[in-house]
């Protein structure tokens, strides 16, 4: 600590140099923040999936339906302890940009099979006995000022007409990457109610939850097998191999995570191995003098270390704390990264990408600082 | 009473013996200094002349530890420094050795107070004692007025008196003055020169100062010339 004014002064000696070091760092953390918060929105489905479920779809794609009948038929697969089911329905609110999920759930067993959300018993009941009730998660709630009891009129892109909706409730996670975007309403509503041309009695998926100590491998497969050779086949996984083979589809996020990180780390260390060269050239004779007077090499390295790590903690720190402020404003995209929030594993890692290449680039000038001949340093001066 | 060319072993505080320093530019070997022997007694004033180039600072380095001799022996209060590994020195610096320089050489972001602290912050000191031990050194050279100024903000006489605060503040064994008023005004000069002499002749101090200036080198109580590296 007695060195602490040593190390202050140094940083305040070129008070704008510091400071354009120290935003450049700010800029290059906010950046890599916000792509940890990319990567955790698209993984989000992965991370907050159950460990439990198991997701069933038609074995040709995500948007060809399942019979209704086919629950009973899962239910009676050894392992299995509960089934759901699920359609996507793909409405507009108001205006084809205000993007949300819509799902028309299974009135009976939706709750219970994802507990993660938090519905009060008495919304649930509302939910039960009104045919056009819906259920909003509260992000989105808030994000279109939606309270209990309010009409939500939606235009159906695939099931055309306009369906009108009673909001009953609005439901709340138990974990920070819980998705609160999401917009529930009666699946037997919409059966009801198919536009001409759509078979009543099909689904989009189930999701089946298995039984403790059950062999989820093993469910896959004998669901798959059940329905082997019908007209609809399935595809039995969990829920996770689910999510990721949805993140999969969007593109190799990891790669272009990398590539940009890999150029933001490069840059820093550039602009900080320049500042710090610079710094410890124009001050070789100070440095040479402290050395006279008793101050070690090692001493010498520490310093010129101090200072660079110094500069890219505050830099780092600012970066990632505007991105942590960005990010608690919710999804910039309006609805496409529904859970856009910075993990704090992300700003662990931003914080330790800071100490790193503040260290680094800082190693060489004090390398160089340490290795400074005071006689001759002095004879330049 | 500081003399040359003694070969035999002697109670000198500062004792060189066969002191050779050579360097090597390009294929060409340079005999900067050749067999000095010189001894400088406790609480002296001795002044070290010659031309540019003739080897003053490198025998100021060497006796100061910065810098090692190609051939020959220096003993400092009878301890051999040419044996002392660089931590080793650089700790018997800090302990023995106060620097004076030509151009001052303060850190310009640190104020007086600090820049004379700064040998202090080597010690197992307290905050108090070193603020204590501070205020004396620059009471000593007459700025304990200036204390918060930073060096910009005082003249190349204050600055050179805040380097010789600097130099005592840690009580060495030495001071080392290489062209302390090289770069001062003949009042500014006076001054320091005044401040030295009051050094060794009030607080007992050794003083061993390189300069080109004959009436620098006046005050001192011995004068040694050096020419193409010999000690005369």
């Amino acid at each position: 600590m007695r060195f602490l004014p040593l190390v202050l002064a140094n940083l305040l000696r070129k008070k704008a140099r510091t400071a354009l070091t120290a935003a450049s760092f700010a800029i290059a953390l906010f950046l890599f923040c916000i792509l940890v918060t990319i990567r955790a929105s698209f993984n989000q489905g992965v991370d907050a999936a159950g460990a439990d479920r198991i997701f069933v779809t038609n074995r040709t794609s995500l948007i060809q339906p399942l019979p209704l009948a086919y629950r009973d038929q899962i239910l009676k697969v050894p392992g299995v302890q509960a089934v759901s089911y699920a359609n996507w329905f793909g409405g507009v609110y108001q205006d084809p940009k205000n993007f949300f999920p819509q799902f028309a759930v299974d009135k009976d067993t939706y709750r219970e099979m994802y507990r993660e959300f938090r519905i009060d018993d008495a919304a649930w009941q509302s939910f039960q006995s009104d045919r056009t009730a819906a259920i909003a998660g509260a992000a989105l709630a808030r994000r279109f000022g939606w309270k209990v009891g309010d009409r939500i009129p939606i235009q159906g892109a695939i099931f055309a007409g306009e369906w009108n909706f009673l909001l009953v409730g609005i439901y709340e996670g138990t974990k920070a990457n819980d998705d609160l975007t999401q917009f529930w309403f009666r699946w037997d509503y919409l059966n009801e109610n198919l536009p001409d041309g759509y078979p009543e009695g099909y689904v989009g998926w189930y999701s089946v939850r298995m039984a403790a100590g059950a062999d989820m491998v093993e469910i896959c497969r004998r669901i798959d097998e059940r329905f082997a050779n019908s007209a609809w086949e399935t595809r039995a996984q969990s829920e996770k191999a689910m999510a990721a083979s949805f993140v999969k589809q969007m593109g190799n996020i990891e790669t272009l995570m990398l590539a940009v990180g890999s150029v933001v780390v490069f840059t820093l260390l550039l602009v900080t191995g320049n500042t710090m060269a610079g710094a410890v050239r124009e001050r070789t004779s100070e440095l040479a003098v402290l050395k006279a007077i008793g101050y070690g090499d090692r001493f010498v390295l520490g310093l010129v270390l101090a200072e660079s790590l110094a500069i890219a903690v505050m830099g780092g720190a600012l970066g990632a704390g505007l991105a942590k402020a960005f990010t608690l404003a919710g999804d910039p995209t309006g609805g496409m990264l529904p859970v856009f929030y910075l993990p704090d594993a992300g700003l662990l890692a931003a914080l330790g990408l800071s100490v790193a290449v503040g260290l680094f680039a800082g190693f060489a000038p004090a390398l160089a600082a340490m290795r400074l001949e005071v006689a001759t340093a002095l004879r330049r001066l | 009473m500081a003399r040359v060319g003694a070969t035999a072993p002697s109670e000198a505080l500062i004792c060189l013996r066969g002191v050779a320093k050579n360097y090597r530019r390009g294929s060409e070997d340079l005999h900067v200094l050749t067999d000095v022997n010189l001894d400088v007694d406790r609480g002296e004033f001795v002044a070290l002349m010659g031309p540019s180039g003739s080897g003053k600072s490198t025998l100021l380095n060497l006796i100061g530890g910065l810098d090692v001799p190609s051939a020959g022996i220096i003993r400092v209060a009878g301890d051999p420094i040419t044996s002392l590994s660089r931590s080793k020195l650089t700790t018997w610096r800090a302990r023995h050795v106060g620097f004076v320089f030509q151009m001052y050489n303060l850190i310009p972001v640190l104020s007086a107070f600090r820049n004379v602290e700064l040998p202090l912050l080597l010690l197992p000191l307290s905050k108090a004692e070193r603020r204590e031990r501070v205020a004396t050194a620059l009471r000593v050279v007459g700025l304990d007025d200036r204390m918060d100024h930073k060096p910009r903000e005082l003249s190349g006489g204050q600055q050179q008196r805040v380097a010789i605060a600097r130099a005592i503040v840690g009580d060495p064994t030495f001071l080392l003055c290489d062209e302390p008023t090289g770069d001062l005004d003949r009042h500014s000069a006076d001054e320091i020169l005044d401040m030295l002499h009051h050094l060794v002749g009030d607080f007992g101090k050794t003083v061993l100062m390189v300069t080109h200036d004959p009436r620098a080198a006046a005050r001192a109580q011995v004068t040694f010339h050096l020419d193409k590296g010999e000690l005369s």
